[in-house]
């Protein structure tokens, strides 16, 4: 099948070029980075934009750092870069763990973890992991850069905080010593969307992040089931008070991939098993990063 | 618009609408027949096509978005003889109906340059999402996991 709307597209050479084009055009305009998810939406007449600009050729979009203690993930990271690169490995480990579980290679190799929770579909994988570090997501449009917190970024159902003339040039990430886990349901091994995911970072002195996918119209943070954790030594009688927890906190539906009450169970055994995971990742113990823990 | 790319070494100079998909620019422009139409929507695998080195989806990338950069697909790894991967699926009877077998060819091509000597499990992964029909994966796999071992010999 065609894609049947007809737009204009324009490929900027410069960041200038790209904010420009996006401030001052007629009708829809989308952004193009990896194209997975924009190119199928287009095939399905989901979004007809009247220009799409395609930001692949815009330096510096494409790095991978640490400065200091802060990760920097440009906007054209693809999950392959993650899952390939050295400093993720030693310093966000969590990353790449929750890279490998997104799609095929073939849709890796392409898909940009920037323009995953740009799309911000409710099983989008980084979503979980993202709202569980110290994660700011950095914009540049007509009235200059500003920045939004990780916490403030997913508004709704495929809606972020981005306004349609701001394009996201990077992420960063504020590390401190942590042990990660990002749990993915699918209905089987290998390449599928999530039917729920959790991520979980463990913070030295009992601090805790839990974050939900697929979940919820938006990946979802949980502060009470955070808070509950807090200060206290994990032990079992604490993980079941969590768990407990859970379907409160949540609101799946039934769909085609799963039912909404195997969601909510999955989601409690999910939790269990990362609580548990992180807690021993941060001791310096527990499965290597990339176990599958479901 | 105009778009340049090198396909399996040869250069073309085409006239293509920013809607064109890669997948029928490759098939229907070209003539390179290789890359299969299948779900058109990135989870089939048989679009599958290498572009600068690593495989992407052909039906997920515009043709525009190729301008400038270089594609394989099979027709280009067998252009003096089929590989010694490629004779390994014919000695393990990898294949049946063989609508998969291209992106199948070129994603364990990616593997086997990234990682000579895979385990099952990293063959089992980087083959995830390459869907057969006909054989249930355990010959395309024990090719590949042939070909790493150093092939046939």
């Amino acid at each position: 099948m065609v894609i049947a709307n007809e737009f204009d597209y324009r490929r900027p050479e410069t960041l200038a070029e790209a904010t420009e084009l996006l401030a001052n055009h007629s009708g829809s305009v989308r952004i193009l980075a990896g194209g997975t998810d924009l190119v199928a939406w287009l095939r399905d007449d989901a979004v007809a934009p009247d220009l799409v600009v395609d930001i692949k050729n815009v330096p510096g979009l494409h790095d991978l750092r640490l400065d200091g203690g802060t990760l920097h993930i440009g906007a054209l990271v693809t999950f392959t870069d993650l899952i390939e690169s050295d400093v993720v490995e030693e310093n966000a480990p969590l990353l790449a763990e929750m890279a490998e579980t997104v799609a095929s290679q073939g849709i890796r190799n392409r898909a940009t973890m920037v323009g995953n929770i740009c799309s911000a579909v409710p099983s989008c994988d980084a979503g979980p992991v993202l709202l569980s570090y110290d994660t700011t997501v950095h914009l540049t449009g007509p009235d200059g850069d500003r920045s939004v917190d990780i916490n403030d970024w997913f508004v709704g159902l495929r809606q972020t905080a981005r306004t349609e003339d701001e394009v996201v040039t990077h992420l960063t990430i504020a590390l401190r010593p942590h042990g990660g886990v990002y749990v993915k349901l699918m209905r089987y091994g290998g390449e599928d969307l999530a039917q729920a995911a959790v991520g979980i970072i463990a913070y030295p002195d009992h601090e805790f992040r839990v974050a939900f996918g697929a979940v919820a119209p938006t990946p979802i943070r949980s502060t009470r089931i955070e808070a509950a954790l807090k200060g206290k030594p994990l032990d079992d009688d604490l993980v079941a008070e969590a768990t407990a927890m859970v379907r409160d906190e949540i609101s799946p539906i039934t769909d085609i991939r799963s039912s909404a009450e195997y969601r909510s169970r999955m989601t409690e055994v999910m939790l269990k098993r990362g609580l548990v995971a992180a807690t021993e990742r941060l001791a310096g113990t527990g499965p290597a990063y990339g176990t599958r823990l479901i | 618009m105009n778009l340049t790319i090198k396909v399996n070494g040869e250069e073309w100079a085409l006239d293509v609408a920013p809607a064109d998909v890669l997948l029928d620019v490759l098939r229907e422009r070209i003539g390179t027949k290789s890359p299969k139409i299948g779900c058109e929507r990135g989870d089939c695998g048989s679009c599958t096509i290498i572009m600068d080195g690593r495989t992407v989806r052909s039906c997920l990338v515009l043709a525009v978005e190729a301008d400038g950069h270089e594609i394989t697909t099979v027709e280009g790894i067998s252009y003096d003889g089929i590989s010694e991967l490629q004779t390994l699926f014919l000695e393990n009877n990898s294949f049946q109906c063989g609508f998969c077998a291209p992106g199948i060819v070129l994603s364990a091509t990616e593997l086997l340059e990234n990682n000579p000597n895979p385990t099952r499990h990293d063959v089992q992964e980087a083959l995830a999402g390459n869907l057969c029909r006909c054989t249930g994966y355990e010959p395309i796999i024990d090719a590949v996991l042939a070909a790493g071992e150093g092939g046939s010999e």
